[in-house]
């Protein structure tokens, strides 16, 4: 029940902070839209930076989750490379609030996560994933075997980059039609 | 009194690695108390024929050699027939190791390269008393075996923590994520009983090899294998998924103490 809440407030605050910017948002405004009393809202987040990490916890497990499903389909490095783009491209599209609260809060203002999220420790949920992806890719000699945070960055960075040039309304086509090209690059570069 | 354990040991191909092994025993003399040796290879025995033998312990690879004219599977066969009780010793007999086959038959394997000599003791002892050795699905003591051989390293602070030994030799830090070291997924005791009774592979900075497995040996000692930065090989026992999560955490929360060298003030104090 408390954990059902607890993803409820978690929804609402990404929405917020996504509309008025994490700064002038405050507790307060997360409990008015939530229809609770802030008192209330403290039994469940003590602070606004407390929050902010089990957010991004929350975001991290979501997209683990979600990879996760796709590192146990039979498929090949390179199918599985589109669908992952795929995830990322709809997430975006549908949930922008979630791509935005990671570009924005969380990599823009590290200091609120210094205690508390050191390292990958809130996103290792997701990071995780990501490694076994690669490790079974590159085992199977489909993928080039290389450090890992050289193709880390080459794949995230390219489509974590597409999607904040989306959100600025900069690229000229809806972020679906870059799947194809978008995934055969990743895996025209990381390739064996 | 009971009478000597009366043993035989026939040496297949093999570097005699086995053999120094066991007779630099601290104890052997007193072994020799207990235990009639009929025939060792390389002690100063003129005939290799014998007749009720207990154990014969048997070191090095099959291979289709013939020595003096004498085939040696022939001898080979003869001697297991005629012993009551058999102990492969070394990885070579055990498994094949560096030299060819294992030995097939009823036997005890206790590998290694060498094995440690306290663990052929040990299973020479429970022989002589008729007690039972329990083995593992590779034939090994379960009492030597069971273990791996990270358990007792004193490097594993570093490993907790993922703190690694960058450079060979280093007095400080973890070997299993460049250096090679295979002691997560290998069983045996090395940390637990010693070498020479003072330091084991690991100990001294040389990664354990995985010696005591029937992979052994694998290419690249000296060298973690990765894919993609990430261990081929991990820790028995966890699944992959679940050691990425807690090895991710503990790098993350970074153990500032293990973090720089814990031997530095020595130098500043020059």
């Amino acid at each position: 029940m408390k954990e059902a809440k607890k993803e409820q407030i978690i929804k609402t605050a990404l929405k917020l902070f996504a509309k008025k910017g994490f700064f002038n948002t405050t507790i307060a405004d997360i409990a008015r839209e939530m229809g609770m009393s802030v008192g209330n809202m403290y039994n469940y987040f003590p602070s606004k930076e407390t929050l902010a990490k089990e957010l991004l916890i929350y975001t991290s497990r979501k997209f683990g989750e979600e990879i996760r499903k796709i590192n146990e389909m039979q498929l090949s490095a390179k199918d599985k490379i589109k669908k992952i783009v795929e995830l990322y491209f709809r997430k975006a599209e549908e949930e922008p609030e979630l791509v935005d609260y990671f570009m924005r809060v969380y990599l823009s203002n590290r200091e609120i996560f210094e205690s508390g999220c050191e390292g990958m420790l809130c996103v290792s949920a997701f990071v995780t994933e990501i490694m076994i992806f690669f490790e079974e890719a590159v085992r199977k000699k489909e993928l080039k075997n290389q450090d890992f945070f050289t193709a880390f960055g080459l794949f995230m960075g390219y489509i974590g980059g597409l999607a904040f040039l989306s959100k600025e309304k900069i690229l000229p086509k809806p972020l679906k039609d870059y799947i194809d090209d978008v995934s055969e690059n990743i895996y025209n570069a990381l390739k064996a | 009194m009971l009478s000597k354990l009366k043993i035989y040991w026939l040496d297949l191909v093999t570097c005699y690695g086995c053999s120094h092994s066991f007779l630099n025993h601290p104890e052997f003399s007193s072994f020799l108390d207990e235990f009639e040796i009929l025939y060792h290879p390389i002690l100063p025995f003129s005939d290799f024929e014998a007749e009720n033998i207990d154990v014969l312990i048997i070191e090095g690879a099959v291979n289709n050699l013939k020595r003096k004219g004498i085939d040696i599977n022939e001898l080979l066969q003869n001697l297991i027939e005629k012993s009551k009780k058999i102990v492969a010793f070394g990885t070579c007999s055990c498994f094949g190791g560096i030299f060819g086959k294992g030995v097939e038959c009823n036997k005890i394997n206790i590998p290694g390269c060498p094995p440690h000599p306290e663990w052929l003791m040990y299973v020479l002892n429970m022989m002589k008393k008729g007690k039972d050795i329990k083995v593992d699905e590779y034939l090994r003591p379960v009492e030597i075996f069971s273990y791996t051989t990270h358990m007792g390293c004193i490097r594993n602070e570093y490993f907790e923590w993922k703190i690694d030994a960058e450079d060979f030799g280093s007095k400080e830090g973890c070997l299993f994520y460049y250096q090679g070291c295979q002691g997560p997924f290998t069983h045996s005791s090395c940390n637990k009983t010693l070498w020479n009774e003072v330091n084991s592979k690991p100990r001294a900075g040389t990664p354990c090899f995985g010696c005591t497995e029937p992979t052994f040996p694998k290419e690249n000692l000296f060298k973690t294998e990765t894919f993609m930065g990430i261990p081929a090989n991990i820790p028995l026992g966890v699944s992959k998924r679940a050691y990425l999560t807690i090895s991710g955490i503990a790098k993350s929360l970074k153990n500032e103490r293990l973090s720089s060298k814990l031997f530095r003030n020595c130098d500043e104090n020059k």
